[in-house]
């Protein structure tokens, strides 16, 4: 017999070196071999073969060794290549420890008529079908009518909402091409679906009907057709229907003989099997009869009826109903935008006599089994009856049965019927178990697809990034954002680092890359109004020219955000946010302006990546700018604190804000994005020392200033940090006002923002840390007083400090607590959050 | 080549707000997922009351003043999206492994703000061209993105 193709692929199997074809799958070249037997069973130890020709089969499970390892493959859907190595598996197969070197992508479609499946039903559609069109099937090779796009080797395995389709298109073997794509998932958008997925032939249960050499006809029937293999001589075939009939005519056509063929249908049964690793013999009887004619044989075909393949229908919500002439569920209907034709809508199935099992006599060890992959027997589906339970879906639950790699696509529909035999009901009154995707096993790397190593997720930077990385910055992750953390110098520890940057910052000149900072410009005749409704603090008397700080609150009175507002003119401010809340902020906006104050007059624009924010601290801050803006006076008296004024710093047009979250006489410089690196060297040529995110938090923590999301979380009140000055007693209303009056905002034990000092100052409290009374650790449970929020080491301090919220804080000024940290007690004095220039005196320098 | 990229760099961006109003510029304004253009700008509907001017560099002064006599507010907003102009007869192919947008039947004059991928764009279809704003923090991984979705249709 000719083979295929005729192009010989060598390729390995359990050690053994073999010949197959181009066109093979793994499971034909190991018939053509002679090897049935190919896996072990998962509980029993059994010996299994090749059952099945496609994506149904349950048995064949195999491990890929090379090219590259992959487990649990189904050796009749792996495509023959030169090299393969496999081997049987029993179960779990091995994950690869190397990353998988092949290429992985998605891509998306659109049509208007996708067909699932190119045999003759979703052919016809596709001729039938006008626009776009879209013909998917799992085979490689085939064709499409004219005009119609195809993409085979592609499996269908989601149907989702509103015409959603995933489906995998296997690209190439062993590996493709390093440009191109092992396999790809595709995301269609149909307008329509057109369901041609065929139908699964059915086994029938019974005892040792497991052995290697059992298979469905109609398999038999794809390995002589498909493939060119025999994958018997001696053949017994055991039918319920027609269509194995046509299997046994085609096998002895190519010169089996056929021994004995037993059909239900006239009251014979095959109640039994012999063999070791491969069957040698069927035993034969009257359906009822307990004993046996021993026919010997090397492969025995069984045909239990047919299964239409309804699980993508019923992915996509389709109602089933079952059918009592095919023994199987069926399509109750077309969907609004899916059509199912051909074999999966039942249509052209043969009738069929319904029978699930035949009867058996007891044996100790029950060797019927329904799901061959899970090991799960007859017994197994009674013991889940006899335990109580009448839903198909409890059933497969508690047997495990269609829970394997083939999602029950030989056992699913046996089982329920032996679960009706069981509790006699009709299966009409049964709703079946649910069909979810995938509909085949997916591979992660496809799913995972690009989406690795530097697009694994986006890194969003500065214009002024490439400086950081040339001068040796490390990074800290804020969101997506990456941003500096301090700037070693080579050999210099990150707590060196961060003093010399900190000391810079508070007897020289610091310079930091401020541009993740949120910005929305808030522009109309309503911006002032709707600004105090935001704020906790009155912003419409804010003058143009100057700058507030504000604090805004959710409706439950917690502390949302934190930042400066600067008036940029009558109807027009500029608001900052966190770096973190940027997009959350001009969405809280959006919701009050589209929602509940539709009339007013105000638009918010997002501008944070328009600006590169450069703040510049440190006494010598004023002389650097001053430098570098010429016709700019800098005088306090002239750019007093909390002012901006717009001029020219080195040479480029800037938004200069006297503001300091440090305490320090600072400046903030704001140009176009696209002039943040020029603006940068410029200051950094003045001699400005730049610092990180760390130095940041030390600077801003000495002054008690709390970080929104780090020393607070959605239970943080302005009262709480010391903040009352921010909330306006004058304002009729702004959000979160309402809460404030709660009986549980005013508890006088409620925590607050205080500072802590380690007795012994060289202590570095973790953040996180928990607060308790006493210097001993009491018994379970212990009573928390509260948490470290933020803990640094300052230079300028010449120790350790942290910030902490802790139960009547404010009222604990001076006390001792302790603080547990691994074995020991670190006892802390507690103190106000300001712990640096209480007074204030830095600031204009 | 089957696909190219190029950056336009420093070109002028402003964002309108406008509630009514049949034009801006003298260009008509678009509906909903479509730009116009006219009078050396392009103007994308953005949303319900939200247009992006384009022009070319330079113009942000004399844009700025012009549209503030017509429109409810205008931002300077330039600096804050890269503009990218996709060419080649595989261009929509590339978009396609990122971005779920129909490009086979979006007309020219489309204009429409979707994911690349894992950021976001306005995608603009031209006659012979894709235009993708990008928002400037997000361009190392668009560029990254881009290179290796066209490895495939690239020589």
């Amino acid at each position: 017999m000719t083979r295929l193709s005729g192009v010989p692929l060598k390729f390995t199997f359990d050690g053994r070196e073999l010949t197959g074809y181009l066109g093979d799958t793994l499971a034909s070249a190991l018939l053509a071999n002679g090897i049935h037997r190919v896996a072990t069973s998962i509980k029993h130890g059994r010996p299994r073969g090749i059952f099945a020709a496609g994506v149904e089969d349950s048995n064949a499970l195999v491990q890929i060794e090379k090219p590259f390892p992959e487990p649990m493959l189904s050796a009749t859907t792996v495509e023959l290549y030169d090299g393969l190595e496999a081997r049987g598996l029993r179960g779990q197969g091995r994950l690869a420890t190397e990353p998988d070197p092949a290429r992985y992508d998605a891509k998306h479609a659109h049509c208007d008529v996708l067909v699932i499946g190119a045999g003759p039903a979703g052919q016809a559609a596709a001729r039938a079908a006008s626009g776009r069109v879209l013909l998917v099937d799992d085979q490689p090779g085939g064709q499409a009518p004219d005009g119609v796009r195809f993409l085979s080797r592609t499996t269908a395995f989601g149907v989702y909402d509103d015409g959603f389709v995933l489906a995998l298109e296997r690209r190439g073997e062993p590996a493709a091409p390093e440009r191109i794509s092992r396999q790809r998932v595709w995301r269609i958008r149909a307008k329509r679906i057109v369901l041609a997925t065929g139908a699964h032939e059915r086994p029938i249960v019974f005892p040792d009907n497991d052995r290697p050499g059992i298979m469905l006809a109609s398999a038999a029937r794809t390995y002589l057709n498909r493939y060119g293999v025999l994958a018997g001589q001696r053949v017994v075939v055991f039918t319920t229907n027609d269509s194995a009939l046509e299997a046994a005519s085609d096998l002895a056509a190519a010169g089996a003989e056929i021994v004995r063929i037993v059909d239900a249908r006239e009251g014979h049964g095959v109640i039994g099997t012999d063999g070791d690793t491969h069957i040698t013999a069927a035993h034969v009887a009257k359906l009822g009869e307990l004993e046996g004619e021993r026919v010997p044989c090397d492969l025995l075909l069984v045909s239990g009826g047919w299964n239409p393949a309804v699980h993508l229908y019923s992915q996509a919500r389709g109602t089933l109903r079952y059918d009592g002439g095919l023994g199987a569920y069926v399509p109750a209907g077309d969907l609004l935008n899916v059509t199912v034709v051909g074999a999966a809508a039942g249509e052209g199935l043969p009738e069929t006599k319904v029978l699930w099992q035949v009867p058996a006599p007891e044996s100790e060890v029950d060797t019927r089994f329904v799901d061959l992959q899970r090991d799960a027997t007859v017994s197994d589906v009674l013991r889940a009856t006899g335990a109580g339970l009448r839903s198909l879906e409890h059933v497969k639950r508690y047997t495990t049965i269609g829970t394997a790699h083939d999602q029950g696509k030989t056992s699913g529909m046996l089982a329920a019927g032996i679960t009706a035999e069981a509790l006699g009901v009709d299966l009409a009154d049964r709703r079946p178990t649910t069909f979810r995707p995938p509909y085949t096993p997916v591979p992660f790397a496809a799913l995972a697809g690009r989406n690795r190593g530097e697009l694994h997720d986006p890194v969003r930077v500065t214009t002024i990034h490439p400086w950081h990385v040339g001068h040796g910055a490390e990074f800290e992750n804020v969101g997506q954002w990456k941003r500096p953390w301090y700037y070693p110098r080579p050999g210099e520890p990150m707590a060196d680092a961060v003093r010399r940057e900190c000391r810079a910052a508070r007897n020289d000149v610091a310079v930091m890359d401020g541009s993740t900072l949120g910005k929305i410009d808030v522009q109309g005749p309503d911006a002032g109004w709707f600004l105090d409704m935001l704020y906790t603090n009155m912003m419409s008397t804010l003058r143009v020219g100057r700058i507030r700080y504000g604090v805004m609150c959710g409706v439950d009175g917690m502390v949302l955000d934190d930042g400066t507002v600067i008036r940029v003119g009558e109807e027009r401010f500029l608001v900052t946010t966190t770096t973190g809340n940027a997009a959350k902020i001009l969405e809280w906006m959006e919701e009050w302006l589209q929602t509940e104050w539709p009339h007013l007059r105000v638009f918010a624009t997002s501008v944070t990546e328009h600006w590169a924010t450069i703040p510049l601290v440190g006494p010598r801050s004023r002389e650097v700018l001053g430098r570098l803006a010429p016709d700019l006076d800098v005088s306090n008296e002239a750019f007093g604190f909390m002012t901006w004024q717009d001029a020219e710093v080195a040479g480029l047009r800037a938004r200069v804000c006297r503001i300091s979250f440090s305490g320090e006489l600072a400046y903030e410089i704001n140009v176009p994005s696209w002039h943040g690196p020029a603006l940068w060297q410029s200051i950094v040529d003045q001699g400005a020392t730049p610092y990180g995110t760390e130095t940041m938090h030390v600077l801003r923590a000495e002054k008690g200033y709390p970080i929104i999301g780090q020393d607070t979380d959605g239970t943080v009140t302005p009262q709480d940090l010391g903040m009352s000055w921010a909330v306006s007693k004058k304002k009729a209303d702004f959000i979160g006002k309402r809460s404030f009056a709660r009986a549980e905002n005013n508890r006088p034990d409620r925590k607050h923002l205080v500072g802590l000092l380690p007795v012994d100052p060289a202590v570095l409290l973790p953040e996180g840390s928990q607060i308790i009374e006493s210097e001993t650790v009491p018994e379970p449970p212990v009573r928390m007083l509260g948490h470290v929020t933020s803990s640094y080491d300052s230079a300028a301090l010449g120790r350790t400090f942290a910030l902490a919220l802790v139960r009547s804080g404010r009222e604990r000024i001076g006390e001792t607590l302790y603080v547990p940290v691994g074995d020991d007690v670190v006892p802390v004095t507690v103190t106000e959050s300001v712990l640096f220039d209480r007074e204030g005196a830095r600031r204009d320098g | 080549m089957t696909v190219e990229v190029v950056e336009e760099k420093f070109r002028t961006q402003l964002t309108v707000r406008l509630r009514g109003g049949e034009s801006l510029l003298g260009v008509d304004l678009p509906g909903p997922c479509a730009f116009t253009s006219g009078n050396g700008v392009d103007v994308l509907w953005m949303g319900p009351d939200e247009y992006l001017v384009l022009a070319e560099p330079g113009r942000q002064t004399e844009l700025e003043a012009a549209l503030s006599r017509e429109s409810d507010a205008v931002v300077d907003v330039s600096a804050q999206r890269n503009v990218f102009r996709l060419t080649g007869s595989r261009r929509a192919d590339v978009l396609a492994h990122g971005c779920s947008i129909d490009l086979e039947t979006a007309p020219p004059g489309t204009c429409v703000q979707t994911l690349l991928a894992r950021t976001g764009i306005v995608l603009l279809v031209r006659e012979d061209a894709f235009m993708l704003l990008v928002r400037q923090s997000f361009s190392d991984y668009f560029e990254a993105w881009l290179a290796d979705a066209s490895l495939e249709y690239v020589p």
